[in-house]
């Protein structure tokens, strides 16, 4: 009854072609099909934001993504992001800051804030909070993710 | 959860749709954005047979005005509405209330047809299309229908849409010099869907509404576009005046109770909201409840 369908993307830069179901979101097939695990699957209904990627350039949430949906798409994961050097010091910021604690959140946090110091540098602690509103964190309390992308955003625009 | 398996077709134009949409009928799922409708297949609360996915469809997109008419095609996406200059400034309504709609990743998915089409009774967007007096462009096959939006939502999750059509666009009449909005919602987080809110578009001439739209969500089935501002328009509003359309909206509300707020929670946030709306609109704080005039 559901055949397989052949969709073709670019993942973190290279060319990818594979046959899936319809029904397999995005966020398992970079974690299944080609084991990039670093995409968390949390609630599975797009509330948590742990599956967050950037598609065509826009965040998203992988789980509420068809893979078929993402045919020609560009993709780029956590992997991508950290193997690039892009969150580097985003990263590091973290870890200064003791941002993470059980680390299930963090890809996607990392994701959702790489966004909002990519579109809005100049943004203050209350408008992070609210940016990082759609992205759950069970251990930290977010105060430490807040002073980490806080210091990230003062550090980049030469504030610190 | 995962959802449980479809077939997966994409449509290639807005004909492509309506002939897939007309072989498979209520099997059938529309895939705009899937912000909502992904949700509830993963949740298996919806189980389609196909999902017909109109996301390429360049038709769709795009937001332009004409002769008074603000148009949004369906597929424009919730980023796109909130970034339209051409939306902020002839339906201002729409750039503050999408603000509250979910998170940045979703905004960058969701479609403002998908959600009108949707129709969740707690979601902005319905509200603001009732209180704009927007109208609903719908095309099936034998051609095209224009739906006030205020008769568009019958229920939970339920439109005029017959399982054959496709929600194509929205239409809105521009603002007018002297309009005024509001938009506020209670929820307990930035993003949820709203305990109860409120989106309001009016005309004021000087101190006096010569019209007042009321577009409350969360308090019942669908949007409700609130009978009680006729107590509101025509001259100055007075306390009593304000007294006696809290009175009556509280007459037309049927709020349900769930985990969020009891139903009289809900009948107390509309009633402050209206006061709220009232107090912004016309710069009048001497008729906050509790205060002397």
């Amino acid at each position: 009854m559901t055949d397989l369908m052949p969709i073709s993307l670019t993942v973190n830069g290279e060319r990818v072609s594979a046959n899936v179901l319809p029904r397999l979101n995005l966020a398992d097939f970079l974690r299944e099909h080609l084991s990039l695990t670093g995409t968390h699957v949390g609630c599975e209904h797009g509330v948590c934001g742990a599956c967050t990627v950037r598609v065509n350039g826009d965040i998203v949430r992988a789980c509420l993504l068809l893979a078929v949906q993402a045919e020609n798409a560009s993709v780029e994961t956590i992997e991508g992001l950290s193997d690039s050097g892009e969150i580097s010091d985003l990263q590091a910021a973290f870890q200064n800051r003791n941002a993470l604690q059980c680390g299930y959140c963090t890809p996607g946090m990392l994701m959702a804030a790489q966004d909002i110091l990519t579109h809005e540098p100049q943004a203050d602690r209350e408008q992070i909070r609210e940016y990082l509103s759609g992205n759950y964190c069970r251990c930290t309390g977010y105060h430490a993710i807040v002073d980490a992308v806080e210091a990230t955003a003062r550090a980049r625009a030469g504030r610190v | 959860m995962k959802a449980s398996a479809f077939n997966y077709a994409r449509a290639s134009s807005v004909n492509d749709a309506l002939e897939l949409l007309a072989l498979h009928g209520d099997q059938a799922k529309v895939l705009s954005g899937g912000q909502s409708l992904m949700p509830a297949l993963n949740l298996r609360l919806s189980v389609p047979a196909l999902l017909v996915d109109i996301g390429a469809i360049a038709e769709l997109r795009g937001v332009s005005v004409s002769n008074g008419v603000l148009k949004i095609g369906a597929l424009t996406r919730h980023v796109d509405v909130q970034k339209s200059s051409d939306i902020a400034k002839h339906a201002p309504l729409l750039t503050e209330a999408i603000a509250h709609v979910a998170h940045p990743a979703i905004r960058n998915k969701g479609t403002i047809g998908g959600s009108l089409a949707h129709a969740d009774p707690a979601s902005e967007l319905p509200a603001c299309a009732i209180a704009l007096g927007a109208t609903i462009v719908v095309r099936g096959r034998d051609g095209e229908r224009c739906v006030p939006a205020a008769n568009f939502f019958t229920g939970i999750y339920e439109t005029l849409l017959s399982p054959e059509e496709l929600l194509v666009a929205v239409e809105v009449p521009v603002a007018r010099p002297n309009s005024v909005h509001f938009f506020h919602e209670y929820a307990r987080r930035k993003g949820d869907y709203a305990i109860v809110g409120l989106a309001a578009s009016g005309v004021l001439e000087r101190d006096v509404f010569t019209d007042l739209r009321l577009g409350f969500f969360a308090v019942g089935d669908k949007p409700m576009l609130a009978g009680a501002s006729k107590h509101l328009v025509g001259k100055p509003v007075t306390a009593s005046m304000l007294a006696d359309a809290q009175t009556a909206l509280d007459d037309e509300l049927d709020p349900q109770e769930d985990q969020q707020a009891s139903a009289s929670m809900r009948r107390y946030l509309a009633r402050q909201l209206m006061e709220r709306c009232v107090v912004t609109l016309l710069s009048r704080p001497d008729l906050e409840a509790g205060k002397l005039a």
